[in-house]
């Protein structure tokens, strides 16, 4: 059972995640959007999106901090374990109360604003309600594995991240994750399970963060006939209107 | 000098009756659909009044288009490239459907099914956006003609500085009409606001297109326009604007707006330009320069260097020639009759306007004097501030003296045709008086009064060795989806996602109608997938889908009568003969070529 929780299912998830979002974007870039609300209700979203994306991309920081740098480096730096803890829930209190008063806040005005909520699909909802899950998850082991140490005292850099960092060189031991509070097994479970979820969702337009807005020119040409594909739009050249030579 | 061809438009706004046919035919052919209810891609706004969206030229609100900065350079108004994208979240200045209107449908099931009673029923208006019952308070032109001015067109941004000599008492006030469409800017700010680059200039031609695979709906742009002529497509979450009808102007044909303008008050035609001019002409100091510097930036096309360039350039031959025989280019560069909409933008706009003259005309009729009269017209536009002034405020960032300067000239061309028309002789000083020559007048009377369908429009196609590319004839368009059914538009990720099905864009105009109606073969009036487009059909033969399939004959009743039945349901679709046939979206690929 812990084989499949920790190695089958987080490797299925994450080949969802890449063919997913390949696949996607190759069938379905039209589709590939934020899907604004903004049009319908103003006053909320300003408050709610900026709390909540500036919380998680406070989040995300975070995680990487946790999980991809293995706690052997900050040792050699002379970074103490104290120190760590401090740092780490110094940032990641705050940005997880942001992230959490902002979702509070978007959902409160999916649900109570009326074209906003008949704007929300079946998808939309599941979504909120994982990403949710996962969000509290894992708030909640901050708050109670770290800062009241309820359940005893669990150093997850001894644990979960030494386990993620072994799924990217694909020999994770799943008795690293075995002995683990409920809460991060949970927590990490429901992760890997939006993960799976994510190319088929809004999500997606995480991955379309215009960074190359940054370095463009302004204003852009483009050929009638510059077409990717060599047709119109962006899709496939139709049989018959290859073109010659 | 690097020359470019841009497709430019002008409106004589004097021949605008605000019958709205443009805007209209505009929305059926390219905003039918769910998410775009409130788009106009061309709209008709009553002048004095707010526009569309509610006062959307109030700039220190909205923030749109371009400002010069201290150091010379232009900046965007909403801010730079790094305030985008700390605001991505939330955009702050996005108009909203309020500022817009709430589109509605009526609740027209109650008058067919309500039963006998003593009041006649009422269909109650349902919004489309919450689909809850409203009350409708606002809506496109809602101020048409002037309606309810006492308290909206006070509230006009182009009325600053000049509130108090504008009367809104309904004998004295004034009035016209301004048809708009999006600009195709030069330098357009909607393009430099997308964070993904989605919007984009066509290089052959100038039109600005926002790629839809490309959009993901930031909706940056839609602050970015000061004309507001971006729309948030709410159901896609796509932005979406006026394409200029670029599957027509392909093939030749003029946009649907201007095909199906009553009034015929749009030309279209080309200008060649200067690109390496166009910031500088965009950054000068003095917001009354900004007029004179965009049309600096034009090149004239009789010009043999600018001829030889144009080569270098890659533009083709015939473009080259259109452009020569432009009425745009006359229009705004010869007789410079023509100004863009609100220069102070410094977007470098493309669709110019002639200012109207009849509201002086009108002021000099009330009075009782000759208003035909070359004398009694000039000192009217010098005498009444208003409404020179205001229309300084829409054309020339409020300089009077060129709206002046071309108010004169339509003026001496009313008083000169007169005489012309009357039999008397024509006098010479007349036209003198305006700087212009008697057959300059004449050639631009002909070209605003008489205006010929191929005056109007001189639109050189896409070239043949490009043709496999061509929305027309590749029948591919850039919004698709939109021919489903409307509650089928929900794909598995949403509205319109991975829709991979093709509509042709149809495109006909007047004349291939016509052809088609008075050709002697039968035409299938059918459209595509079996829909009949009734508005089309011309009576002759039987277009697929108009009635259902028949029914099979009961098996007992078939034997006798079995081969006739056959025979007659094998008739009509002889008679069709419309299988084999291209339908009438290929034959009006054809018919400019």
């Amino acid at each position: 059972m812990s084989t499949f929780l920790w190695v089958i299912f987080p490797y299925i998830c994450l080949a969802i995640f890449v063919v997913g979002h390949v696949w996607r974007y190759r069938y379905d870039k039209f589709g590939w959007t934020t899907r604004s609300s903004q049009l319908y209700e103003s006053k909320l979203l300003r408050i709610g999106s900026p709390l909540f994306h500036f919380g998680i991309l406070g989040v995300a920081v975070g995680h990487f901090m946790g999980l991809i740098i293995p706690q052997s480096l900050t040792d050699r730096m002379g970074v103490s374990h104290e120190l760590y803890h401090v740092v780490a829930l110094a940032g990641g209190i705050p940005a997880g109360i942001a992230t959490l008063a902002g979702l509070a806040i978007l959902v409160y005005r999916r649900r109570t604003v009326g074209p906003v909520f008949s704007a929300t699909t079946v998808n939309d909802k599941v979504m909120y309600a994982v990403l949710a899950l996962v969000i509290l998850l894992g708030m909640w082991n901050t708050i109670a594995g770290s800062l009241l140490t309820i359940g005893g005292e669990y150093n997850y850099r001894d644990g979960v991240s030494p386990w993620f960092r072994q799924i990217f060189w694909f020999q994770p031991d799943a008795s690293l994750m075995a002995g683990a509070p409920i809460g991060f097994k949970l927590h990490a479970f429901f992760a890997f399970l939006l993960f799976a979820m994510w190319p088929f969702t809004r999500l997606v337009h995480v991955f379309s963060a215009p960074i190359g807005y940054f370095t463009r020119p302004y204003i852009v040409y483009r050929s009638r006939d510059d077409r990717p594909g060599v047709a119109t739009g962006s899709r496939a050249q139709k049989r018959g209107w290859e073109r010659v030579g | 000098m690097r020359v470019m061809a841009q497709m430019a438009m002008v409106m004589n706004l004097d021949k605008c009756i605000g019958c709205h046919t443009c805007s209209v035919t505009c929305k059926q052919a390219w905003t039918n659909r769910q998410g775009t209810e409130y788009v106009w891609f061309n709209n008709v706004e009553t002048r004095p009044g707010l526009g569309y969206p509610r006062g959307y030229e109030d700039q220190e609100e909205w923030k749109g288009g371009w400002v010069r900065a201290d150091n010379g350079r232009l900046k965007l108004r909403a801010g730079g490239r790094l305030n985008k994208l700390l605001t991505i979240f939330s955009n702050p200045k996005m108009p909203s459907i309020q500022d817009y209107y709430e589109p509605w449908t009526y609740d027209y099931e109650t008058l067919l099914n309500a039963p006998a009673q003593e009041h006649f029923p009422v269909a109650r208006p349902f919004s489309l956006i919450s689909g809850k019952q409203i009350n409708i308070e606002w809506s496109a032109n809602w101020d048409d003609d002037l309606g309810g001015s006492q308290e909206h067109a006070v509230k006009d941004p182009m009325l600053k500085g000049i509130e108090d000599k504008v009367k809104f008492e309904f004998e004295q006030t004034f009035m016209f009409y301004l048809p708009r469409i999006c600009e195709h800017c030069l330098n357009p700010s909607c393009a430099a606001s997308c964070p993904s680059g989605a919007i984009y200039k066509r290089e052959e031609d100038g039109i600005v297109l926002v790629d839809q695979d490309k959009c993901r709906g930031w909706r940056m742009c839609v602050t970015g326009c000061p004309y507001k002529k971006v729309y948030f497509n709410h159901k896609t979450g796509k932005a979406e604007k006026c394409t200029f009808c670029y599957p027509r102007v392909e093939v030749g044909i003029p946009t649907v707006c201007a095909e199906t303008c009553v009034g015929r008050l749009r030309y279209i035609g080309l200008m060649l330009y200067d690109a390496d001019k166009v910031l500088e002409a965009a950054a000068v100091e003095d917001e009354h320069d900004l007029y004179e510097a965009q049309r600096s930036v034009f090149l004239d096309p009789h010009d043999p260097a600018v001829q030889r360039e144009a080569e270098r350039a890659g533009i083709p031959g015939d473009w080259v020639d259109a452009a020569r025989r432009s009425p745009v280019w006359k229009l705004i560069s010869e007789y410079k009759v023509a100004l863009p909409l609100h220069p102070e933008y410094r977007t470098m706009p493309m669709v110019w306007y002639i200012p109207p003259l009849s509201p002086v005309v009108d002021v000099i009729k009330d009075t009782g004097y000759d208003a035909e009269d070359k004398d009694n017209l000039f000192a009217a536009i010098d005498a009444l501030r208003i409404p020179v002034e205001y229309l300084a405020n829409l054309f020339t960032a409020g300089d009077v003296r060129p709206v002046n300067d071309v108010l004169r000239k339509l003026a001496a061309m009313r008083s000169y045709m007169r005489d012309i028309n009357l039999g008397r002789d024509p006098r010479a000083d007349i036209p003198e008086a305006v700087g212009m020559t008697e057959e300059e007048m004449y050639e631009m009377f002909r070209l605003l009064a008489i205006a010929k369908y191929g005056d109007r429009y001189v639109i050189p196609t896409a070239h043949g060795e490009q043709a496999h590319a061509l929305e027309e004839l590749a029948t591919d368009c850039p919004v698709t989806g939109y021919d489903d059914e409307l509650m089928e538009t929900s794909g598995p990720f949403g509205e319109g996602s991975g829709r991979g099905s093709l509509t042709p864009v149809a495109v006909e105009n007047l004349k291939m109608l016509q052809e088609r109606q008075s050709a002697d073969t039968l035409v299938s009036g059918a459209s595509k997938r079996g829909r009949v487009n009734l508005l089309n059909w011309d009576g002759r033969g039987v277009p697929d889908g108009m009635f259902p399939g028949r029914t099979e004959p009961a098996p007992a009743a078939a034997s006798p009568a079995g081969p006739t039945a056959s025979d007659a349901t094998d008739d009509p679709s002889r008679l069709r003969g419309g299988e084999a046939r291209p339908d009438n979206t290929a034959g009006a690929g054809e018919g400019p070529r």
